[in-house]
């Protein structure tokens, strides 16, 4: 079967396959009436242009340095590690995330800079060392003075505050790219015909009566 | 630059259309598959959803996992081109008015994002003077929209169920998607709360249309808010707009911002002039009618700004209302998240992009200490994960047990916190409350002084203040849905309170303004007859939201489109007489 065969097999009709097939075809043409379509002669006519060059602007800057790439590396495989299931953070490129995302919201950026400084400064005051170069143990030591925000000392609050941030950016990048979207099993995003809630799961929860 | 010059056109159109959403669309289709040579002025971009749209795109394909930017303020994927600034088109406030102008910049307007919500208003909506003494009534009745209702639920296609509600006019319906999961929590939850819950009513077909060979039937992707390649929901650009150019009878000219309304010696239109942002040159265009759709706020603007001798303050103001009675719907919303789905069963429920179930106001305002009232809109589920997924955990892992039973302290890391994140998936659900706002005339938009956009039109400022009628309201919203969210058995924060005014959005952010230029028989307190055409200009006409004399709680759009097929088929009788 091919494509436009199983799309009509799922359930919706031949305008829709076939719409929808040839709208996700590549497009190099414009509209006979279109006497000033930028959107459609770029290569994503989903964007307008300023758009377009402001992401590869973005994409190109660098805030962190090594030093703090490195660092915010540690910590996403600290918040998000492998496990049976799915690769870590950094094998899902979250630091890389983490870096456009302070080009393109960059009230984030002083909170991250402020917050990994704060955190070498205090590995250094306790260890001798910073947070990369201290040993795994410290490591974990550390981030568990400021992870739990509930019990975590008054004297950590500013820890507590960055690990929040760091620990909900690396969620959002881990869980929103190929790899998460497949770990935490959406399966949407594709052509299908929605007839309500499977009748197992309406038994499950008892709500056979409510539809 | 010393090459500006105005270049004039011979061509008299038939009609020009200023604006190609809902209401210019929707009168550029009529009028051109009646063969009408039509003239479509817009300030954006060509766009067709077909090619233009980011359907089915993942949250991947973003560098910033579909996040909001100053361009994209609903998020990267989102159909809008525009948002809440422009650059180089700013607009302004006044005695400390807080108030937000989404204006999209394209082919189809704002209808290529919206929520597809299709909600008719009733008869208490058109005619509700009589309820309280707060509103004017429009000069029209329900049943005098009823036919063009009808004819736009046949034409473009529209779920719901057949509920006989008081105020709550059924249409013409496709099958309504089935609730979600969460959305029969809801269900539930709100019935034991006394709060009544029906299918949605959206402009999506669920169904094939009928009669219909260009547009294809939903495939549920959810995702209405990108604009549709197989135009399976309602947009200007692809149901109105695209169908009008095929005709052969209407032109549309992209990229066209309109400066003025030109009128002659008798103070009638003969055509628009605008600035062409392509060449940057100014131009002038003729016609024999001219309708105006550009939205409530700029088709206000415009004609504040097409002064003449005939017409010195402003076009079709003789009565001074133009910008006056301007009002947006009120809204306050709250959100939860339900324990008892953790680790719930993976499957596609997308769904469509509309609401797949809503709440129409019930209430008896006898027992209310404001006056009118409001609907529910509901939503929750698996959806897709994009920027913001997971954000928070902190504030809910540490208020269930774990896998083992035990509570866990709050916050955390590592493999066991990778588990919460697959546990808490798809827990969530949240609701919104869209209400009616009194029409005031102290709530105006007019013409800032001092101010210029990038071509030199003198921008709008605003001036809105909501009443204690629209806080009670927010308040008993707030109310509402803390009733229904314990009823559900949910975890959720307490409501807003005062210091918020319950959660009242400021005014401009449903994106729901109206009124503007306001319809009535007296040509001394209203700019339009009830046929949309301006009493001070017989051949001038205004098709957008503008001339809503009193909105209810449903949202614009549908009766945006009835009014205007209204008002075209008007044209072509009138037409037809030799009156215009």
């Amino acid at each position: 079967m091919n494509r436009r065969d199983s799309l009509k097999a799922i359930g919706f009709g031949t305008i829709s396959a076939t719409m929808l097939l040839d709208a996700c075809k590549p497009h190099t043409e414009k509209l006979a009436e279109d006497t000033s379509n930028k959107a459609g002669v770029d290569e994503d006519a989903s964007r307008l242009p300023n758009e377009i060059e402001r992401d590869k602007k973005l994409a190109a800057e660098k805030f962190f340095d090594e030093h703090e790439m490195a660092t915010i590396t540690v910590l996403c495989d600290i918040i998000i590690p492998k496990d049976a299931r799915s690769g870590s953070a950094s094998d899902a490129k979250v630091p890389d995330f983490i870096e456009f995302i302070v080009n393109d919201m960059p009230h984030h950026k002083t909170p991250l800079r402020g917050g990994l400084r704060w955190l070498d400064l205090q590995c250094l005051n306790r260890y001798n060392k910073t947070f990369v170069d201290a040993s795994n143990a410290q490591q974990i030591e550390m981030v568990t003075e400021i992870a739990y925000p509930k019990k975590a000392k008054p004297e950590m609050q500013q820890g507590v505050s960055f690990f929040n941030l760091m620990r909900n950016l690396t969620a959002t990048g881990f869980f929103s790219s190929k790899m998460g979207i497949e770990d935490v099993g959406y399966v949407g995003n594709a052509p299908n015909k929605w007839t309500g809630v499977p009748a197992d799961v309406l038994k499950q929860y008892g709500m056979e009566d409510v539809v | 630059m010393s090459d500006i010059q105005i270049k004039k056109s011979s061509t008299v159109y038939d009609a020009i259309v200023v604006g190609s959403g809902a209401g210019g669309g929707m009168a550029g289709y009529v009028l051109a598959h009646a063969g009408l040579k039509v003239l479509m002025l817009e300030a954006g971009p060509y766009f067709d959803p077909a090619k233009n749209s980011s359907q089915l795109k993942w949250p991947y394909e973003s560098p910033r996992r579909g996040a909001s930017t100053g361009t994209r303020n609903f998020g990267d994927f989102d159909g809008a081109f525009g948002g809440w600034d422009l650059d180089g088109e700013p607009y302004t406030t006044k005695d400390k008015t807080e108030f937000y102008w989404f204006r999209s910049r394209m082919m189809g307007g704002r209808t290529n994002h919206w929520g597809r919500i299709s909600l008719r208003m009733g008869p208490n909506d058109f005619k509700g003077h009589h309820i309280d003494g707060l509103t004017d009534d429009w000069p029209i009745s329900y049943d005098d929209v009823k036919p063009f209702y009808d004819k736009v639920d046949r034409m473009i296609g529209i779920y719901g169920t057949v509920e006989n509600l008081p105020n709550e006019p059924d249409g013409i319906y496709l099958p309504p998607p089935k609730p979600r999961l969460n959305e029969l929590y809801i269900k539930k939850g709100a019935a034991k709360a006394g709060v009544k819950v029906i299918a949605g009513r959206g402009s999506v077909l669920t169904e094939a249309l009928p009669n219909n060979k260009d547009r294809g039937a939903c495939f549920f992707c959810g995702q209405c808010g990108r604009s549709c390649k197989v135009y399976g929901d309602f947009s200007s650009s692809s149901c109105l707009v695209i169908p009008a150019i095929k005709t052969g009878n209407l032109k549309l000219i992209p990229n066209a911002m309109v400066r003025e309304v030109l009128t002659d010696n008798n103070g009638l239109a003969t055509g628009v002039s605008y600035i062409n942002k392509d060449d940057m040159q100014e131009y002038q265009v003729n016609a024999k009618i001219v309708i105006l759709g550009a939205s409530a706020g700029e088709s206000a603007r415009l004609l504040l700004n097409s002064k003449s001798a005939n017409h010195p303050g402003g076009l079709a103001n003789s009565s001074g209302v133009v910008g006056k009675y301007l009002h947006d719907s009120t809204g306050s919303s709250a959100g939860g998240w339900l324990p008892q789905l953790m680790d719930r069963k993976r499957y596609n429920e997308d769904g469509v992009g509309s609401i797949h179930i809503y709440g129409p106001w019930m209430g008896d305002n006898k027992k209310l200490d404001f006056p009118r009232g409001y609907h529910i809109e509901f939503g929750g589920g698996m959806g897709m994960p994009e920027y913001g997924f997971g954000w928070g955990i902190e504030g809910m892992n540490g208020s269930v047990p774990g896998r083992d039973g035990k509570t866990k302290e709050a916050g955390g890391f590592g493999a066991s916190l990778k588990d919460d994140y697959r546990r808490f998936y798809g827990v969530g659900f949240g609701m919104a409350g869209r209400g009616m706002a009194i029409a005031r005339e102290d709530n105006y938009c007019e013409i800032d002084p001092n101010v210029v956009d990038k071509f030199g039109i003198p921008v709008l400022r605003f001036h809105y203040k909501w009443s204690d009628y629209e806080i009670k309201q927010a308040k008993h919203m707030q109310e509402t849905f803390q009733s229904i969210m314990h009823e559900m058995g949910a975890i959720y924060d307490p409501m807003e309170g005062p210091e918020t005014n319950y959660g009242l959005e400021a005014p401009g952010r449903i994106i729901h303004e109206v009124g503007t230029v306001r319809m009535g028989d007296d040509p001394k307190k209203s700019a339009l007859n009830k046929w949309c055409q301006a009493h001070d200009c017989k051949n001038l006409f205004v098709v957008d939201a503008s001339p809503f004399v009193q909105q209810g709680d449903k949202n614009a759009t549908w009766t945006i489109l009835a009014l205007s097929m209204r008002t075209a088929e008007y044209i072509l009788d009138q037409r037809k007489k030799l009156n215009v």
